[in-house]
C-alpha cells in the first residue's frame, strides 16, 4: 500500500465572498499535483475560483460513537439560540 | 507563394497540430492508469480539439472555397496534413505521452506567446485564448515529467527511453521553411532561432530537475509540417479519426 498514491480532501470556493466546501477526494502524489487534479476532476464546469486540499490523514474526526456525549446535550439548551430577545422596531431587519 | 497561400499553410499547422494531438491523447480516455490522470488527460484533449476549431475555422476562411473546420479535419488525407511528426507518434506507455506533450507544450506556449503578437487581429485572439490553457498543459506535463523522471528506476529508466525515442522529432519544430519566412515577413511568426533559445531553456531546466540526460545527437527528422512524408503512424490514426465521416460523409447529430 505504501506504493499508493495518499488521499486528498478536496475543498472549492465557488464564487468570492463564499466558504471553501468539500466536495470530494482524490488520491495524488504531493499537494501540488493534488491540486492540479483537484482542478482537473471537481472545476471542469466552471465550479471554482480557489482551491484548497489536505491530506486526508491529516483531518481528525469525531467518531460516530462519541455521538451521544458530544451532541445530544446541545439538544435541551434552547436558550442558546437568541431568539428570546425582542428587537426594537426601530433596529429594524437584523 | 502568394500571403494567403502561405498563411492557409501556416494555420494548417497550427491546426493539424492541435488536432493531431488531441486525438493522440484523447485515446488515452477510459485507459489511463488514474482515474485523476485519465480525466487530466481527457481535459488536454479538449482544450487541443477547441484548439483546433479555432486555428481550421480560421484556416478555411482565408482559404475561401467553403471548406469549414469539419471539412479540414476529416476529408483531409495523410498527404494534406502539415502536422509536425512528434504530435503523430503513438501514445507508446503513460510516461513517453507525458514526455511528448511535455516536449510540445514548451514548443506550444513559448509560440503562442509569441503569436499573441502577430500583426493579424484574428491570430493574436486565438492564441491569448489557447495561451492560458497551453500554460496550464505545461505546468502539469513537466511537473509529471519529473515526477517520474526522478521516481523510481523503473520510471526513470521509461522517461529516459522515451526522451531518447522522441528527441530525434523536436529538431523540426525549428527548422523554417518559405512558409515559415513567408509569415515572418508578414508579421505573425516568430524567430524559430529565438524560439529554440527560449525552448532550450525551459526544456534544460526541466530535464535537469527529471534527472534525465538530454541526447547529444541533433539529428532532426523532418516531412511533417510541410506534408512531404508523415510517418507510417499519422494514416492509422486517420482511420480511426476519420472513418465515420468517410463511411457516412456528412453525417451529423
Amino acid at each position: 500500500m505504501s506504493q499508493e498514491w495518499p488521499l486528498w480532501e478536496v475543498f472549492i470556493r465557488g464564487q468570492h465572498g463564499l466558504n471553501h466546501r468539500h466536495v470530494g477526494s482524490l488520491h495524488a502524489p504531493d499537494a501540488e499535483m493534488a491540486i492540479k487534479n483537484a482542478r482537473d476532476v471537481y472545476t471542469r464546469r466552471n465550479e471554482g475560483v480557489s482551491i484548497w486540499v489536505v491530506e486526508a490523514q491529516h483531518i481528525t474526526a469525531s467518531s460516530p460513537s462519541d455521538k451521544g456525549p458530544l451532541y445530544e446535550p446541545s439538544e435541551s439548551k434552547v436558550y442558546r439560540h437568541p431568539t428570546f430577545f425582542d428587537i426594537p422596531d426601530e433596529a429594524g431587519h437584523m | 507563394m502568394t500571403d494567403q497561400t502561405a498563411l492557409f499553410e501556416y494555420l494548417l499547422r497550427l491546426g493539424d497540430n492541435t488536432l493531431v494531438l488531441g486525438h493522440r491523447v484523447s485515446e488515452w480516455c477510459g485507459h489511463a492508469p488514474v482515474l485523476e490522470e485519465d480525466i487530466a488527460l481527457a481535459n488536454t484533449a479538449l482544450d487541443l480539439i477547441g484548439q483546433t476549431q479555432m486555428w481550421l475555422g480560421l484556416a478555411g476562411e482565408v482559404e475561401n472555397a467553403g471548406r469549414s473546420a469539419d471539412d479540414l479535419a476529416m476529408h483531409r488525407d495523410v498527404w494534406d496534413f502539415r502536422n509536425l511528426l512528434l504530435v503523430e507518434q503513438p501514445n507508446g506507455d503513460f510516461g513517453q505521452t507525458l514526455m511528448r506533450q511535455c516536449l510540445f507544450d514548451a514548443f506550444h506556449v513559448e509560440l503562442l506567446t509569441d503569436l499573441t503578437n502577430a500583426s493579424d487581429d484574428r491570430i493574436a485572439a486565438i492564441a491569448a485564448k489557447a495561451l492560458k490553457e497551453v500554460t496550464y498543459h505545461l505546468d502539469r506535463s513537466s511537473e509529471t515529467v519529473i515526477g517520474l523522471g526522478d521516481g523510481t528506476d523503473e520510471s526513470h529508466r521509461r522517461m529516459q527511453a522515451a526522451l531518447d525515442l522522441l528527441w530525434p522529432y523536436v529538431g523540426e519544430m525549428f527548422t523554417p521553411d518559405a512558409v515559415d519566412d513567408a509569415m515572418r515577413a508578414a508579421g505573425i511568426a516568430p524567430d524559430l532561432n529565438d524560439l529554440r533559445a527560449r525552448f532550450d531553456t525551459r526544456i534544460d531546466a526541466i530535464l535537469t530537475e527529471a534527472t534525465l540526460a538530454k541526447p547529444e545527437s541533433a539529428y532532426a527528422q523532418s516531412g511533417g509540417k510541410t506534408g512531404f512524408r508523415h510517418s507510417e503512424h499519422l494514416g492509422h490514426m486517420l482511420t480511426q479519426m476519420q472513418w465515420l465521416q468517410r463511411a457516412y460523409p456528412g453525417a451529423t447529430w
